[in-house]
């Protein structure tokens, strides 16, 4: 998979660099100063409970969000509201994949992957129509091309969100929630995608409640609550050992 | 009395016709022309616009269509401003159409769900592109019917336009009934013809509903 590699920013430690951020809505603040470096390649799960804010976050980092105080930027790239050409430039570095999958229904399933890079990217249909075979493909769905995304199961629906992303070669790959809305029996086809993507390198950051998968893939777990990031570390560690009162009483409740 | 043979009324009204279709077109080109910059210009969360465009909303939509053409007609001309009664006509149902158009595509663009605005949003499309590849034309299939809809309540409209001289189909038929003392046969004749034009419009109109609720 080619990955986007940075031209400019020598500066910037991480790929995904927030500082300070903070997030209101209205009165509500959701997110009350975040600060959170991600290398290149590396791939965060990010959990808590429903209200902790970690979908906002994740909705931040490509700007679907606006946030109140604080920076962020990608790959170098500032986030920028209100600046079309940078909102541009940044959402070319990040993809995003959401629980509800999305797709264009009146679209067929190649030509939603080929949509942004032919857009986007000016690239060539014929240029573009074989890397849409190619990572049709990838995500084993190599013979529905030609299908219209209402004939597709909920997983292949969410493999096929995953190869349009990726159609756009980000350098960063957002999951909020990718499997929620699946039957239980099509949420590993999708989460073997993914798994794949973080062995190739891809830099991801996931919303999940998944822990199992958090455990197996994420080189960070990154636990929410209540706006704030609580605590951060290996999975053995975060699962394994938690440190305080809030994230014991999080994954006592799973169980 | 002038006598005149049921051909001869027919031939006549049949000629104002043409002037009702011409007013027609205009008042439906011109008003969603407007509506449909009117309604990017809210998309586009233009400095100002959504307050604008409420206005004028509320503005054409909550005056009698008659009271606008007598101020554009009359009004304006008590104020040294002289439209011939055609601009006068073409101008208040075009802005009156666009008040409509506006709002009803808008109604159309919210159906189409939030996560697509989204979707497209995070792949890098602007706001031109949203609209011409994602959202247009899924909001379009929900929109046809009520804009062919209101087709046949423009047709309708441009028989206020009478009022204020304009030769159309309604104003032609009262000269005629006024010369001949056959209002009963005149008015039937011009009752008929704008059934003729706006039956077919809401018969369009229906199948297509019919065909786009099929096609989910």
């Amino acid at each position: 998979m080619a990955i986007a590699e940075s031209l400019a920013p020598a500066a910037s430690a991480g790929i995904v660099q927030i500082t300070g951020l903070r997030k209101r809505f209205g009165t509500n603040e959701v997110l009350k100063g975040i600060d959170l470096t991600v290398q290149r390649g590396e791939v965060i799960a990010i959990i808590g409970k429903s209200g902790s804010g970690k979908s906002t976050l994740l909705r931040c980092v490509n700007g679907l969000e606006e946030f109140q105080e604080g920076a962020l930027a990608v790959d170098g790239q500032p986030l920028l509201h209100g600046n079309a050409a940078a909102m541009r430039a940044l959402r070319q570095r990040v993809g995003m994949i959401f629980q509800g999958f999305n797709l264009f229904p009146h679209l067929s399933v190649g030509r939603n992957v080929m949509l942004a890079p032919t857009l986007v990217k000016k690239r060539g249909l014929p240029d573009c129509s074989e890397q849409a075979r190619r990572l049709l493909a990838r995500v084993g769905l190599a013979e529905k091309f030609d299908a219209q995304p209402d004939q597709l199961s909920g997983g292949q629906q969410q493999r096929v969100a995953i190869a349009r992303a990726l159609a756009m070669e980000p350098a960063v790959l957002l999951c909020d929630e990718i499997t929620s809305a699946l039957d239980p029996e099509l949420v590993g086809e999708v989460l073997r995608v993914v798994e794949s993507l973080a062995d190739e390198g891809m830099t991801l950051l996931m919303v999940t409640h998944e822990m199992n998968f958090a455990r197996k893939v994420a080189d960070r777990v990154v636990f929410m609550h209540a706006g704030r990031i609580h605590e951060v570390g290996p999975p053995e560690r975060v699962f394994g050992a938690p440190e305080t009162a809030e994230l014991k009483q999080f994954l006592s409740a799973l169980h | 009395m002038v006598d005149f043979t049921l051909w001869e009324i027919l031939r006549n009204l049949l000629l104002a016709l043409r002037w009702t279709v011409a007013l027609s077109l205009v008042a439906f080109i011109g008003g969603a022309v407007v509506g449909l910059a009117l309604l990017v210009a809210r998309l586009a969360r233009l400095p100002g616009a959504e307050r604008f465009v409420g206005a004028y909303v509320q503005l054409f939509q909550g005056t009698p269509l008659l009271m606008q053409l007598f101020f554009l007609f009359f009004g304006l001309s008590g104020l040294g401003l002289s439209l011939s009664n055609w601009s006068a006509a073409a101008i208040a149902l075009t802005l009156y159409s666009s008040a409509f158009f506006t709002e009803i595509w808008r109604g159309c663009v919210n159906a189409v769900p939030k996560g697509q605005w989204e979707a497209s949003s995070a792949l890098a499309l602007g706001l031109g592109e949203q609209l011409r590849h994602v959202i247009g034309p899924q909001a379009l299939r929900v929109a046809v019917p009520p804009t062919v809809g209101f087709a046949v309540q423009v047709i309708k409209g441009t028989a206020l336009a009478s009022v204020i001289g304009f030769s159309e189909l309604t104003k032609t038929g009262s000269t005629i009934a006024n010369a001949t003392f056959r209002p009963f046969t005149v008015f039937a004749c011009v009752a008929l013809l704008y059934f003729a034009l706006c039956f077919p419009v809401s018969l369009w109109a229906r199948s297509l509903e019919r065909k786009l609720h099929g096609h989910r």
